[in-house]
């Protein structure tokens, strides 16, 4: 239904689309920064290059064992250098019933770097504002805030006819969180409430220009004593269909959630972009 | 992090920082013959200045250029480049694109441009990809000069 709704949106907007090269916005994570699926990446999200402006609409969806999550939001970006996002997050408890919301307010800077042209990767700065919507649960199981920042820097840059004569895109990404379960258990705990280095990555390759196949690891914080968390990690298929849509899908391995184990399914996500 | 994912993320990272993973530059006429030899880069220049004279963002650039010259100059080029039996008899790129204000948008459409005639002439992939990664490099001397 709300694929149906992006797709009239899409269509009814016939607006050009950017200048960059197709494929190079990357897709939306469901933090709502331009990465892949699970990883923000240092490319700016959209096709606006310099001095052009671009704005999308995403819809991620992941459904694992016991849990399923529904992320949409809005997000626009300037001149391949400043990318805002609008997200919101529905981790619903599909085995235990009820359900975990949160929004996402996502800031990226395009620091330095050209993804394609320069030998130096593309290096961007990005601060993700979190807010739990319905705190009781998280603070019931002992997380100590409602709302918190994300940090990241992220290098990405692609190494052309590096594989089998194929584009090889890499990321790498350091985060600062204090989040748990990316924030939809809330933000710290009464034990431990500092900071932590996180490491992500991802790696794709374009078989062509607009189909990639990859994979991506986060790296995970254990903060909360009532239940582990562990790294996740996934392997995509993304295909650009034109500087327009996009389409992901995706297997995913979420690890322990709230006591349950092996959490593993499926992931894809649908984005229209002007 | 568990042992088995340091590896992986270790050979990532020493990618990203020292371009271990780039490609050496051609030495042999493999790409050039890949490309179509000296009839593939006519067409492939053809095709280009085509898509260039339909291109309301970019063609203005090109106003007061003599299009026979910058034509052969630019087969030249990149016959010399994929390692053909030419010399490049044209100015530097520094030099020649020098204060034309080409944006970055201006050089994402010509790449584009690129991308669309080589799938049209149906390149080979890795040829296609190895001839954008001779000239990604030259973007710091086209653009913004
Ligand atoms: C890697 C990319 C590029 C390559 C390899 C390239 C190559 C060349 C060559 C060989 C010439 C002739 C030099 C001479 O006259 O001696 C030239 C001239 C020119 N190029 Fe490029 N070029 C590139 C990118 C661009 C872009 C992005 C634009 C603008 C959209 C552009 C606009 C021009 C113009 C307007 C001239 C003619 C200058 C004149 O009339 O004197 N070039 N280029």
């Amino acid at each position: 239904m709300k694929y149906a709704a992006l797709l009239l949106l899409a269509l009814a907007l016939p607006v050009q689309a950017g200048s960059k090269i197709i494929a190079t916005g990357g897709a939306t994570s469901i933090e709502g920064a331009a990465g892949g699926g699970i990883v923000p990446w240092a490319v700016i999200n959209g096709y606006a290059s310099s001095e052009q402006w671009s704005v999308l609409a995403f819809n991620n969806n992941v459904g694992v064992d016991d849990f399923s999550l529904h992320t949409y939001g809005v997000a626009a970006s300037y001149n391949n250098e400043w990318e805002l996002s609008f997200t919101r997050q529905q981790f619903d408890l599909d085995t235990l019933g009820g359900d975990l919301q949160q929004d996402v307010i996502g800031l990226k800077y395009h620091i330095a770097g050209e993804l394609l042209y320069s030998q130096l990767p593309q290096l961007s700065a990005g601060i993700q504002y979190k807010k739990h919507r319905n705190f009781a649960l998280p603070s019931a199981v002992g997380a100590k805030d409602d709302s918190d920042i994300d940090y990241y820097l992220a290098a990405s840059k692609v190494y052309f006819a590096a594989v089998a004569g194929r584009n090889l895109l890499l990321n790498a990404t350091l985060r600062a969180s204090r989040a748990n379960q990316i924030g939809l258990l809330g933000f710290g705990s009464h034990s431990d409430n500092s900071y932590q280095w996180l490491v992500e990555s991802s790696a794709a390759v374009l078989l062509t220009p607009q189909l990639a196949v990859g994979v991506e690891f986060r790296q995970k914080p254990n903060q909360l004593d009532f239940a582990d968390e562990q790294h996740w990690r996934d392997i995509f298929a993304a295909w650009f269909i034109n500087k327009n849509f996009s389409l992901v899908g995706g297997y995913v391995d979420l690890g322990r959630i709230a006591g349950f184990s092996e959490q593993q399914g499926y992931y894809l996500a649908l984005e229209a972009t002007w | 992090m568990t042992v088995k994912q340091t590896p992986l993320l270790v050979a990532l990272l020493l990618c990203l920082s020292l371009s271990a993973c780039s490609q050496q530059p051609q030495k042999t006429d493999q790409l050039y013959l890949a490309l179509g030899a000296q009839a593939g880069l006519e067409q492939l220049v053809d095709g280009l200045l085509l898509e260039i004279e339909q291109d309301q963002q970019i063609v203005h650039h090109f106003q007061d250029t003599d299009i026979p010259r910058f034509r052969r100059l630019l087969i030249e080029q990149l016959c010399e480049l994929s390692g053909g039996p030419c010399t490049y008899t044209g100015a530097t790129m520094q030099e020649s694109h020098t204060g034309f204000q080409i944006s970055q948008a201006d050089f994402d459409n010509l790449v584009t441009h690129l991308m669309t005639v080589m799938q049209r002439q149906k390149i080979d992939i890795k040829a296609q990809n190895q001839l954008l990664a001779l000239l990604a490099p030259m973007y710091k001397d086209v653009v913004y000069r």
